[in-house]
């Protein structure tokens, strides 16, 4: 069944073949392979309901779909965005340089890797599936938003919403395997010599989400399972006639959900932290103030849920507690900003499309974060609340944040997993033509926002059609400039670039990663480097 | 790179397992659901459950069956006995945030909903307007609306089979330790019979849950649908009740795998995985004694 790796290298490349390779596969690099594409799938589908959503937004009124179609397409855009999007991707990318960067040869637990893998296509074909069935006229889709709040999502959720209960539970099961999978790597196989203060701040980041996954995906499973039995068990727990609240839904969910949000953050801020360095040719400022910097948002991250709710109703010492406690992560926050200014400052700095992608994500992320702190002002956020301005908000640390961070780490490693270098023209298009057309469609967003549109509705009134046109033709020509990474990815995995890439890639690359052969070889290091 | 002082790396050959757990999984929840779905209308249960549920089965005994083939074959080395217990320390880790979820819910439903309802803080229209006449008591006895959700005739109180079942958990966590220094010192003897007696303990504990249930559903008026009592209690302790069914059934795994020679004293990563679990499961009971019966 199995075997010990010799210390030989000559076992390097005995890769399984056929479809098999994949199906079977207990190897962190096809692992990684496969999340990574998984998401870029995802990220297309997603991205397809975003454009059902703009589209109609074009202009006022309704002209392509039914509100109750509507309600469908900004539920799953949610879901398929956050969980099968986002956190697949930062899982692919640990899979692959995790190993890779502590000097290890595979993941810790390599069956239990492909496992928290397959149960995602299993999990989002249970959601997609409720979707076709709606477009055929077989009942809904979930159409509550991806916070499923009760009693939307109890008593008023259709059928569906049950495939969607256990489809999350799916997810979760994915994700705390992952997560233990991931701890037990970091903690376990690192190389002699390589202490937990000399790891990469990619992996410190990992391993911090790591815990979050561990603390945060059991209570989305608690919340949604209560979800279950008031559904179809006659328990009341949001339920108020019961004794029970709906209010009680929106804690739990959120107690789950805030940490969710810097699960969606931390590694690209890990990522952040290996590009920016490489490319200012200097090593990262202040390496220990960002370890603990991520440590401290992830621990605040537990104590701040309710900001979500302030317009929900809770004692007004709940309300200050909250916005204080909020205010409190912008200044690791804040650290992290420094340090990565910090390291560019009197660097010798070049623009390869990585870094471009960094350092469009520093601004923009924190853009996306000075929103942030406008929303958990709870005086201020009465009148922000569920307007276009929260939309903009999370778009902002998501897209131009998260999502950045992923393009930026694809670019920088994909030299690597595949040994050739990327077309950089296409890159510089693929990035300019994305930044500007995520600004284009997400900055009007604050205006109407601001100026009182609601969000989740597909019509809105006459004054805010110039700005929703202009994040339409923003939106389109975001979706479209996708396809020019998707054919970079293609182009450069099938060798067609024309330029090989060296070991270290980079000029300014530095790290257990960039000593191994590019495309680097199937088991990472089958015998311990040692760091010094 | 230099040379290695690490011993070697074990990395399993590719394996069919996942795969297998994959489908496994994804059958039973469609199952699942379909059974859910059909007898909500008075129908029956769908096929693909059970058959998702053997799945499951089978992915148990083929892919812990090929661990311990590898283990009793000698390819395991520290360092993945190290990940094995990183692994199961992390596991059961997530399993106390499972259960806070349904803590949390009972002490929210305790501390600031059931006050609310009944007037409290800013809320004293709620309770005029919305729900006049409900008392804020706990256990609630007549819910909001007593005639959607019909409250319990009395709550299960902490003496009697609660408190038996208490000793019970944590007599037996007493004798799986026993059976572990009796394992440690290798020691067959007072290890097979110890934990025959903690397995007998555990079976001793679901069998008064069982007697609990009945008792509460036919006697009580103690129901799922008897409002947000009736909900934390049976979510609750019905949590814990499968876990304890689990851990149960893993300790009889362990047993027979005592009995079959496969552990040694210092070769049993096993037995003392199943055992934190299940002082895992008693700390659980012991919140819940606390909590849900007792205060």
């Amino acid at each position: 069944m199995s075997a010990v790796i010799e210390e030989h290298h000559d076992h390097h490349d005995h890769k399984p073949t056929g479809i098999g390779r994949w199906l079977f596969s207990t190897n962190h690099k096809d692992i990684g392979t496969m999340y990574l594409w998984f998401s870029f799938i995802m990220f297309f589908v997603g991205g397809s309901m975003a454009l059902v959503i703009r589209a109609e937004l074009f202009q006022p009124g309704l002209q392509l779909v039914e509100p109750e179609f509507f309600n469908q397409m900004t539920t799953l855009h949610g879901l398929i965005m956050v969980f099968g999007v986002i956190m697949p991707a930062f899982v692919g990318l640990a899979n692959w340089m995790v190993p890779m960067m502590i000097g290890a040869p595979d993941m810790a637990l390599p069956r239990m890797n492909n496992w928290s893998f397959w149960l995602l296509p299993g999990a989002f074909g249970l959601l997609i599936a409720s979707l076709i069935m709606s477009l055929m006229g077989m009942g809904s889709a979930p159409n509550f938003g991806w916070t499923f709040y009760a009693p939307l999502s109890t008593k008023y959720g259709p059928a569906s919403t049950d495939f969607f209960i256990f489809s999350v539970h799916m997810m979760g099961i994915s994700s705390i395997m992952g997560a233990i999978n991931i701890i037990a790597t970091i903690m376990n196989m690192r190389a002699p010599g390589m202490t937990y203060m000399k790891m990469p701040i990619f992996v410190w980041t990992w391993f911090i989400t790591a815990y979050l996954l561990i603390a945060v995906m059991p209570v989305l499973a608690g919340a949604v399972t209560m979800m279950l039995t008031d559904r179809n068990f006659g328990t009341s727990f949001f339920d108020a006639a019961g004794g029970g609240d709906p209010v009680m839904f929106q804690h739990i969910f959120w107690f789950f959900g805030h940490p969710e949000v810097y699960i969606m953050i931390l590694p690209s801020f890990g990522i952040i932290s290996e590009i920016v360095p490489t490319f200012a040719r200097k090593k990262i400022f202040g390496y220990s103030s960002m370890v603990y910097a991520t440590a401290s948002i992830a621990f605040l991250s537990f104590i701040v849920w309710a900001h979500h709710m302030f317009t929900t109703g809770m004692p007004v010492a709940g309300e200050l507690f909250f916005m204080y406690a909020t205010m409190l992560i912008a200044i690791p926050t804040g650290v992290k900003v420094f340090n990565w200014v910090s390291t560019m400052w009197k660097g010798s700095m070049t623009f390869e499309t990585p870094m471009l992608f960094a350092i469009a994500f520093i601004f923009l992320f924190t853009i996306g974060g000075f929103t942030g702190l406008m929303l958990c002002i709870a005086p201020a956020d009465f009148q922000y609340h569920d307007t276009y301005f929260v939309v903009a908000h999370f778009h902002y640390v998501l897209v131009t944040g998260a999502a950045f961070g992923i393009m930026a780490g694809v670019y920088y490693w994909i030299p690597k997993w595949t040994g050739n270098m990327y077309d950089e023209t296409l890159g510089k298009w693929h990035f300019w033509l994305t930044t500007i057309s995520a600004n284009v469609l997400f900055f009007p967003m604050h205006f109407v926002g601001l100026a009182g549109m609601p969000r989740r509705i597909p019509d809105y009134s006459i004054q805010f059609a110039e700005f929703n046109a202009m994040a339409t033709v923003g939106a389109f020509v975001f979706g479209f400039t996708q396809l020019i990474f998707l054919y970079n990815v293609i182009k450069t995995a099938r060798g067609r670039t024309g330029v090989k890439a060296t070991d270290q890639v980079w000029e300014g690359s530095h790290g257990l990663e960039w000593t191994l052969p590019s495309p680097a070889p199937f088991h990472s290091f089958t015998t311990p480097p040692q760091v010094k | 790179m230099s040379t290695t002082n690490h011993g070697d790396y074990f990395i399993p050959e590719p394996s069919k397992w996942p795969l297998v757990g994959t489908i496994a999984l994804t059958t039973t929840v469609i199952g699942a659901v379909n059974t859910i779905h059909s007898m909500n209308e008075g129908g029956s249960m769908s096929i693909l459950l059970p058959i998702g549920l053997l799945l499951i089965a089978y992915l148990f005994f083929g892919w812990f069956g090929a661990v311990i083939d590898e283990s009793m074959g000698g390819k395991y080395n520290q360092q993945v006995d190290r990940s094995f217990r990183i692994g199961m320390l992390w596991f059961i880790f997530s399993e106390v945030m499972f259960f806070a979820a349904f803590f949390g819910a009972l002490f929210y439903a305790r501390v600031f909903a059931l006050s609310w309802l009944g007037g409290g803080g800013n809320n004293e229209m709620t309770g005029e307007l919305l729900w006049p006449g409900f008392e804020a008591v706990w256990p609630i006895l007549t819910n909001p609306d007593n005639a959607v959700f019909t409250g319990p005739e009395k709550a299960m109180g902490a003496m009697g089979l609660p408190a038996i079942n208490t000793a019970i958990l944590l007599l037996s966590s007493v004798t799986v330790t026993i059976a572990h220094h009796g394992l440690r010192q290798n020691h067959r003897k007072p290890l097979i019979i110890w934990l025959a007696i903690t397995v007998a303990l555990g079976a001793v504990f679901l069998t008064l849950q069982v007697v609990e249930y009945v008792h509460a559903y036919r006697d009580m008026g103690l129901t799922m649908d008897s409002g947000i009592y009736g909900s934390t209690f049976f979510l609750l302790t019905g949590f814990h009740g499968a876990h304890v069914t689990l851990g149960t059934t893993m300790l009889l795994v362990m047993l027979i795998r005592a009995i079959k020679g496969h552990f040694t004293a210092d070769n049993h990563f096993a037995f003392e995985a199943v055992a934190w679990y299940w002082h895992f499961v008693d700390v659980v009971w012991l919140g819940l004694f606390i909590f849900v019966y007792w205060l």
